[in-house]
Parts: structure tokens; sequence; C-alpha cells
């Protein structure tokens, strides 16, 4: 460590201090600590969180009563054996066993997960308790459009029952309705083949007990179910949609095609649909925030973790039936649950100084990727993920030279530089981005990918060759 | 006391030498750059005359000493006899010079550089013969052992070092470079300076003007008690003690006779009159130890495999290996000029590739150019900002270059194969040789002039082109790009 990047290393010390020992600093703390008990323990999950404390929410049709804290499967690709690749399944019942004895019931699942692993790794984890015990939810996936015939639909939402080995689904969902073609494609993929109506049957028979939809991107379609659900031809039992504390009223700001959150759950509230909440962390990075704004965040409260912020915006209002996060880790999952029991409602004041967070955050040039890997694999080999998130990290931990004239230029162009080849292998870097667009229909952010690797493309050339530049005239003008 | 001065200043010599081609990061040169650009036959071969002049007179002056303390190969050689004493001592004699074989060897030499026959200059030149062993043999133990430290870096959140990749360039010159090392080794090692007086071109001719050099050992007859010990103690098996003569035309000047005797009966100093040497032809078979080129394919380096990656994670795709294309014109760097001024120059001690950081250069294959340094874009290409191997070049085979003029030399040109371009084959937009030409000759055309809206293949403009190979590195067709750059016999400045 040389002089010169004392200023850094102190920055990333310093929040190291606060992960580890969050009361080191009582001395900053702006708002009383509302939870007195915790005042002695780290926020990092070392604490065991009471069991019987979670929230519950009651679904309106069925009167289920759903844990607040919703376990999204999607990342059990994280407990894959490197060699191997195989998903450590002792590694899920684990997790799986842990949340449930501390009250999380919602597990949700889709066949696309995990390279088309999820459902099967989450039954065998979830039959080993009662049935009784836990709600599922399953979804009918957007693959290629080669599976969007009437036949290939129904065998994939067979195939669910058969993967998780249950006969009946809590939760079923048209994943990512929205994405696509818009309205046209909706009408003709789901209901011009009779697809929905015999959902519609199967819920009748009750191997359906909740029918609804996750939803990515076209207004118009959100729109249009809703509509439909007005007209009562096919009544919606709850939806999924993406809400956080950045999305809730500046979603535009970082894709004018996006929707805000709030008025996604505004239309929700109206019907009495419950909302299922994806995305509360913004896929990480709402817990991974640059470092002076994690600053405040612990400023205003140092036994809170910075996710746990998001947590509760994500839980607060009454109409949400549960805040799905993926927890491939256990110290995660420990700590969300003891977020969310229970949860601590966000006061108005609470809610506004996130705004003014979300605000800042749109400042960072960052680019919206969370890592789903939908867009992945790339035909030409490109690690897509990889690249957004060394760009990403290197932001947020302020490495990041804005201009060749920065007074951290020199080391900052370095630790860019290397850190790019120790993070994606030179062949899979965003030069090799041709720009075919197959990734781009795949984003449920609507990154557009080819043009973000041109940007990075461009950024390390003018790293790379020492060029001048200015990332706040050109590079970075969203 | 000169022994050791000749000790010092001969490790500092071999020492920074080596870092020369060891240190991929091109730093250095700054430093130590001179040091390769006064090898004799690199500054012969630069016309740099002031360095051969400067290396005569030192010969004429003091004799040898270039081939004791400047020569990496012969300091090399002296390590390795320094070892073999250990292991046994006053174990050198007198032998007469292999005259006739020493100047067949010079004047086949002289003969190849005029006929421009580079490998056989190549695989003689001391200098070079040197670096080929610092760069093939003792780079990948630097580079092994620098990655190991970027390896700990890159887990304790440091950018101290960063990994830098290991392959072998040309299995040919590994092997060529090894069995230099186990040959000059072996003779070292049993028989001290043999190679230096017999094989060695510079250290013939230099040994021709040492004979007539001002400073030397000189025997003090009434001191001598003819014991024998400076004879069995010469590396260069040059003093004949029965006769009390030095065969100054093989002396190194390494002092070790001055230190050995006991009666200080050896001095360092003005020549007298010389003694007539007694040249007497006496039977050897030391010879035949000494044939020299037959044990080039002496090691199978198969073993190391080639460093590309090929392991698969979950959600990336595979990633096939490019190949080299058949260039009807091989590729050498800007500064080169020309094939023929990199043929008439080079003497392929491989600096220039060792310090190339795109993994562009390597050695040659075939055999006219052999291991001179040729270009390839499989692994990289040659990058705007970067003039090194112009920089560290000893012997005017590449010539300093100004990224600007770098930038306007035209080394090649790219040719396009229409049928491999992935707009043709996968049906997909591309264009990434276009957006990473840095001189913008490329443009994306539609591949059928009739039809505005069919696949657009690129199209080059020669005025425009350097060939530095982005387009054809960064191609996403494979194994062969779709477009690939033929070089230029003469490179030209836009």
């Amino acid at each position: 460590m040389n002089k010169d990047n004392n200023k850094n290393i102190n920055r990333r010390e310093f929040l190291k201090r606060f992960n580890t020992a969050a009361a080191a600093i009582g001395t900053a703390s702006l708002v009383g600590c509302k939870d007195g008990n915790s005042a002695s323990t780290s926020s990092a999950g070392t604490k065991t969180p009471k069991e019987g404390g979670m929230t519950y929410r009651t679904t309106p049709t069925t009167g289920d009563k759903v844990s607040l804290l919703g376990y999204g499967c999607l990342r059990w690709f994280s407990l894959r054996d490197k060699e191997t690749g195989i998903i450590d399944q002792e590694g899920v019942n684990e997790l799986v066993d842990y949340a449930i004895a501390h009250g999380v019931n919602y597990f949700d699942t889709a066949p696309v997960y995990c390279d088309g692993e999820c459902e099967r790794v989450t039954g065998i984890a979830l039959n080993r308790h009662p049935r009784d015990k836990f709600y599922i939810a399953a979804k009918i996936s957007n693959l290629t459009p080669d599976t969007w015939s009437r036949e290939k639909t129904l065998e994939m939402y067979e195939n669910s029952f058969k993967e998780l080995q249950m006969d009946y689904i809590d939760y079923e969902l048209l994943h990512g309705v929205g994405m696509g073609k818009g309205i046209e494609e909706f009408e003709a993929r789901f209901i011009d083949n009779g697809v929905l109506d015999h959902l519609l049957e199967e819920r009748k028979k009750g191997r359906i007990r909740n029918l609804g939809w996750s939803f990515h991107g076209d207004v118009k379609v959100f729109d249009h179910l809703l509509a439909l659900h007005d007209s009562g031809k096919y009544t919606w039992d709850f939806a999924q949609i993406q809400l956080n504390y950045v999305d809730w009223k500046h979603a535009q700001e970082e894709h004018p095609r996006n929707i805000n959150a709030d008025y996604l759950y505004g239309e929700l509230e109206k019907r009495n649909i419950p909302a299922v909440i994806m995305e509360p962390l913004l896929g990480g990075r709402l817990a991974n925030v640059p470092d002076h704004i994690s600053l405040q965040l612990k400023e205003r409260d140092p036994d809170k973790s910075i996710a746990s912020w998001a947590f509760r915006f994500a839980g607060t209002r009454p109409g949400i039936l549960s805040v799905l996060s993926g927890m491939p880790y256990m110290e995660h999952l420990k700590e969300n649950v003891e977020t969310f029991s229970p949860i601590e409602p966000l006061s108005q004041e609470d809610m506004d100084f996130l705004d003014s967070t979300a605000q800042q955050l749109l400042r960072y040039p960052t680019i919206p990727c969370n890592d789903c890997k939908y867009c992945m694999p790339c035909p030409y080999g490109l690690d897509i993920p990889g690249i957004f998130i060394h760009f990403n990290k290197c932001i947020n931990e302020g490495r990041m030279p804005l201009t060749s004239q920065d007074p951290n230029y020199r080391e900052a162009r370095r630790a860019f530089l290397i850190g790019y080849d120790r993070s994606v292998p030179k062949l899979r870097q965003a030069n090799h981005c041709i720009g075919c667009d197959k990734c781009r229909a795949h984003c449920p952010q609507r990154i557009n990918i080819p043009f973000q690797m041109k940007r990075v493309d461009r950024f390390v050339e003018d790293l790379k060759q020492e060029r001048e530049f200015d990332t706040t005239t050109y590079i970075w003008a969203r | 006391m000169l022994k050791k001065l000749r000790r010092t200043i001969a490790c500092i010599f071999l020492a920074a030498i080596t870092l020369l081609f060891l240190d991929f990061t091109g730093s250095l040169h700054a430093w130590f750059g001179w040091m390769a650009k006064i090898q004799f036959l690199p500054a012969l071969l630069s016309l740099n005359l002031l360095i051969v002049i400067s290396l005569v007179v030192l010969t004429i002056i003091f004799g040898r000493i270039y081939c004791s303390v400047i020569c990496p190969l012969g300091i090399m050689q002296d390590l390795f006899a320094h070892l073999g004493l250990k292991s046994k001592k006053n174990r050198y004699g007198y032998s007469p010079a292999k005259n006739i074989l020493r100047y067949t060897v010079l004047a086949l030499f002289a003969a190849a550089i005029i006929a421009g026959i580079s490998s056989f200059v190549s695989l003689l030149a001391p200098y070079s013969a040197y670096g080929r062993i610092a760069g093939n043999l003792l780079s990948p133990l630097w580079i092994g052992a620098n990655n190991l430290l970027a390896y700990i870096a890159e887990r304790a959140d440091s950018y101290a070092f960063y990994s830098v990749p290991l392959w072998i360039k040309s299995i040919a010159t590994f092997a060529i470079a090894a069995a230099t090392l186990i040959i000059t080794g072996t003779l070292a090692w049993r028989n001290g300076r043999t190679y230096c007086n017999t094989i060695c071109p510079v250290g013939t001719l230099l040994g021709t003007l040492s004979r007539f050099s001002i400073l030397k050992p000189v025997i003090d007859t009434t001191k001598c008690n003819s014991c024998g010990l400076c004879a069995r103690n010469c590396k260069a098996a040059c003093i004949d003690n029965k006769n009390h003569t030095i065969d100054y035309s093989r002396c190194v000047v390494c002092m070790n006779c001055i230190d050995n005797c006991k009666k200080g009966a050896i001095s360092y100093t003005v020549r007298k009159k010389a003694v007539a040497p007694a040249t007497q032809e006496t039977g050897d078979n030391n010879l035949s130890r000494r044939s020299f080129l037959s044990a080039t394919g002496l090691l199978a380096v198969a073993s190391i495999a080639k460093g590309e990656e090929k392991k698969m994670q979950a959600g990336l795709a595979a990633i096939e290996e490019k190949k080299v294309p058949n260039r009807e014109t091989r590729i050498v760097p800007p500064g080169s000029q020309s094939i023929r001024n990199m043929a008439a120059h080079c003497t392929s001690c491989q600096l220039c590739v060792s310090v190339c950081p795109n993994e562009v250069l390597r050695p040659s294959e075939k055999l006219e150019t052999f291991m001179q340094p040729e270009m390839s874009y499989e692994r990289g290409y040659c990058r705007p900002e970067c003039t090194r191997c112009s920089e560290v070049c000893p012997t005017g085979a590449i010539r300093l270059i100004t990224k600007e003029d770098k930038s306007a030399t035209q080394i090649g040109h790219a040719v396009v194969i229409k049928e491999n371009c992935v707009t043709m084959t996968d049906g997909v937009n591309c264009g990434n040789c276009e957006r990473h030409c840095p001189v913008g000759a490329i443009k994306m055309i539609p591949s059928d002039p009739q039809q505005k809206s069919s696949p657009k293949i690129p199209t080059v403009n020669l005025e425009k082109c350097i060939g530095c190979g982005a387009c054809e590195n960064l191609c996403p067709a494979r194994p062969l790009s779709a477009i690939y750059v033929e070089g230029h016999v003469t490179h030209r400045t836009i």
C-alpha cells in the first residue's frame, strides 16, 4: 500500500469497521436506535433472530399468511461447485431449514433459474418439510419463441410439478410479462391459444391456488392486465413487480421506458391485488452503495445494515405481500430474517431520506446490472455481468477516474485495468462485443447491453492509450 | 584486486542484461538499455561506429576484457566454470589454439552477414544466444514468480502486481536456447572458455586485436618457478608455462593467473617485445566434444501447454482458439522499415519478443528468418500506445519510432475474407473491425451491391490501413478471422 492509496484504503477500511462493529461509531448516530436490544450486536447477522417474530401478510383471495420475507431461489448457482458445476444440495437444505424455522414460508422458483436446476433443487429441500409449512411459487417462463406454443407452454407448466415433486402450486406466475413486443405478444402467447383459460381451469381444480404474473417492461401490458382484471374476465390473485427506493420514483431516469414503482404499486393497491416485490436491492446495488452514501446511511442508524434500509422500504407498505431476496449465503439469510422479524416500518421522514439517497445514487454512472445472468451465455463468449460488475465496483469504491486530470488518475487507471483483467479474461472483455443484440431482449433491466459495452470499451481505450477524457461530458451522458 | 574488480563489473553487467530480458514492464530499459546497445555485434549491425571503434580501442588497450565483463554469454560461462572449479581445483591446462577452426567459423560468419544468411548469424551471435537463454528459460521462472505474487496481491486487494500470460512463443527457438545453454554450460563447466576461443566469432575477432593490446598479463621469467599453477587455472587454456608464453589471442584478461601466482611473477602491464609463441600442432581430441550444432532438438517442450484458458463456467460460451492465417509476407514491427532491414540487422536476441506486452511478437520459425521477430495477431494486436520493441532493439533492426510515426506507418494491410464474416455466417450485425480500427480505414458496406439491406461486410481503405491487426484480433470469426493482415516488404509512411 503506497501513500497515494491511503485515502481510498482508509475509506474502505472505515467501512469494513462499520460493517463488523457498527457500534463503534455510536457517537455519530443522529436518530435514536429504536431497537435497543440490538445495540450490542452487529447488524451483519451475528445475532440469532428470535423465532416466531416474522411479519406476515394475508392474501385477500385465499387467506394465506405469507411471510413478508420471501425466498428468491434464483441464486442457488452461487452454491455451485467450481469444478463440477453441481449445486450443493446440502447447503440449499440448510438454508431452507433455517428459513422455515424462522418463519419464511414463500419460495419463488422458475424453470429458467440456475440453468434449469432451480425447481428440482428447491423441491428436494422443501419436501423434507410438511407441505402446509410453505408456499411455492412457480412460473411459466419466456425462453425462446419456439417454447411459446400451447403445447410447449403447458408442457413447461406440467414439468414444474414434476421437478418440484408437488401436486399443487400455491402461486403460479406468468413470467416477465411486458418484455418483448408488448400487448400483441402477450395475447398471442397466453390468450389466443387458450393457455390462460386452461390455467383458470387449473385454479378452479385447485392445482393452482393463486394465479398472477411478474411484470417487467412495457407499462401498456401492465395496464392491459389490470383492465382484464377489472372486466372480471381474468382475475389476478397477486402480481409481482420491481420495487425499491430508487425505482419508486426514479425508474424512468434509469431508462425512459421503465415505469416508476409508485405507479405500479398504486394501481395494484387500488384493486386490492397484493404485490410480491422483486429486486428490493436492485440486484445488490442498494446493498453495495458508494462509500459516502453508505456513510450517510450508517450515520442515520449505525446498527442497521445498508441492505436493511432497502428491505424495510420494500416491506413497509401494507399492500406488499412478500419481499423476495435471493439469499445463497447464511449470513444474508440471518440478517434479512432479523430485518423482517418483525419489520420496523419506515416513517415518512425515513422514506424522504431514502428518496434523497436514491437521487444521489442516480448521479453515479453505474450500469443498472443485477447479475441475474438472463443475458447469458453471450454467443460470442463475453462475460456480460462480469464486465458490468467490475465497472460498477470501481465506481462504488471511488476508484474510478472521472477525468484524465483527476489527482488519483494514475493509481485509479492501474487499479481499473489490472482489476479488469483479473475479473474478466481478455477474450471475454467488452472489446469483443460485436453488437449482435442477442442479449438485449433478455435483460429485465432493459440495459442496452451493446451500447454499454461500447462505453466501457471506449473508457478502457481512453485509459490504455492515456487519452485525455472527461467522463462527465461524454461517456456517462444518460 | 584486479580479479575482484573484473568480477564485480561482470556481475553487474550480467544481472542488468538479464533483467532487461526479464522485465516485461519495459521500465528498466531506460536505465540499462545501453548495456544491450554496447554489445559488439548489435553495434556492428546497427552501424554504430562510435561503439564499434570504442570497443576496438578498448580491446587494443586492455585486451579482451569485453569478453570478461561485457559479453553476457562469456560471463555466464565464467559462472559455470566457477561452479565446475569448486568440484575440482587446478583442472585446466595449456592447449594450443585451434586456429583453423576459429578462423573458418569467423570467415563463414562474415560471409553469412554479407550474404544475409541471418539464421546462421543469429545462432552464433553471443549476446543473442544469451538473450534467448534468458528470454526463453529464465523468463518463465520470473513470470511464474510474478504471477504468484499477483495471485497473492489479488487476494490482498492490492494492485502492486498483475498477472502476465506465460506462453512459449516458438518451440524451435526454445529448443535452441536450451541446447545453447546445455552446450556452452557443459563446455564451460569442464574446460572454461572453450566456446569463446573456438567458435565465437566475436571472440576470434577481438582475439586477433588483443594480440597487440597494450596492457596484458606478462610472465616475469626471473620470478617464475614454472610451478604451472597459472596454466592449470587458466580457463582460456592460453598459458604455456613451459615456454613462459601466453597466447593473447585467447586470453580474456580474467586476472586469475595474477591472483594465483604465489611468486608474483605475473603482472598486468605494458607489453614487452613478444617472444614468438611456439605454434606446435598437438593432437587434441577435445574437438569431438565440441561438435556444436548437433543437439538442437534436445528438449521436448510439449508438456508446457498453451496458455489459453478453456475452463467453462456456467453461462459462459466456449471460445475457440484462433489459428494463424497463411500470410504471404511476414509482418515486422513498425520501426523495422523493411523485411530487408530486419534481416540485415537482427541478431535474434529476443529482447523485443520478451518485452512485447501485447503477445504479438514471436520468433519466426521459417529457416531463412529463423528466430527473428515477426508479428501475428491471434493473442493481441499492435496497440497504438506501445512502441516498446523499438525502444529496446540494440541492433537497429527496429529503429526507435514515436507513437505518432507508428500510427502513420503501414507495416501491412488488412485483407477481407468475406466468407468468414459473421454477418454472412451467423446472420448478425457486427462491425467490430470498423469500430476498433485506430485509423478509420475500415467501413462496412452491403455484401450485395444491388441490395442495400444485405449483410454488411468490411471494406479496407488501403491508403489508410497501417496493418496493426486490431481488426484481425477482435474479429469474432473463429478459428480464422474474416479479416487478416498481410505484411509489407517495405514499410510506407502515410
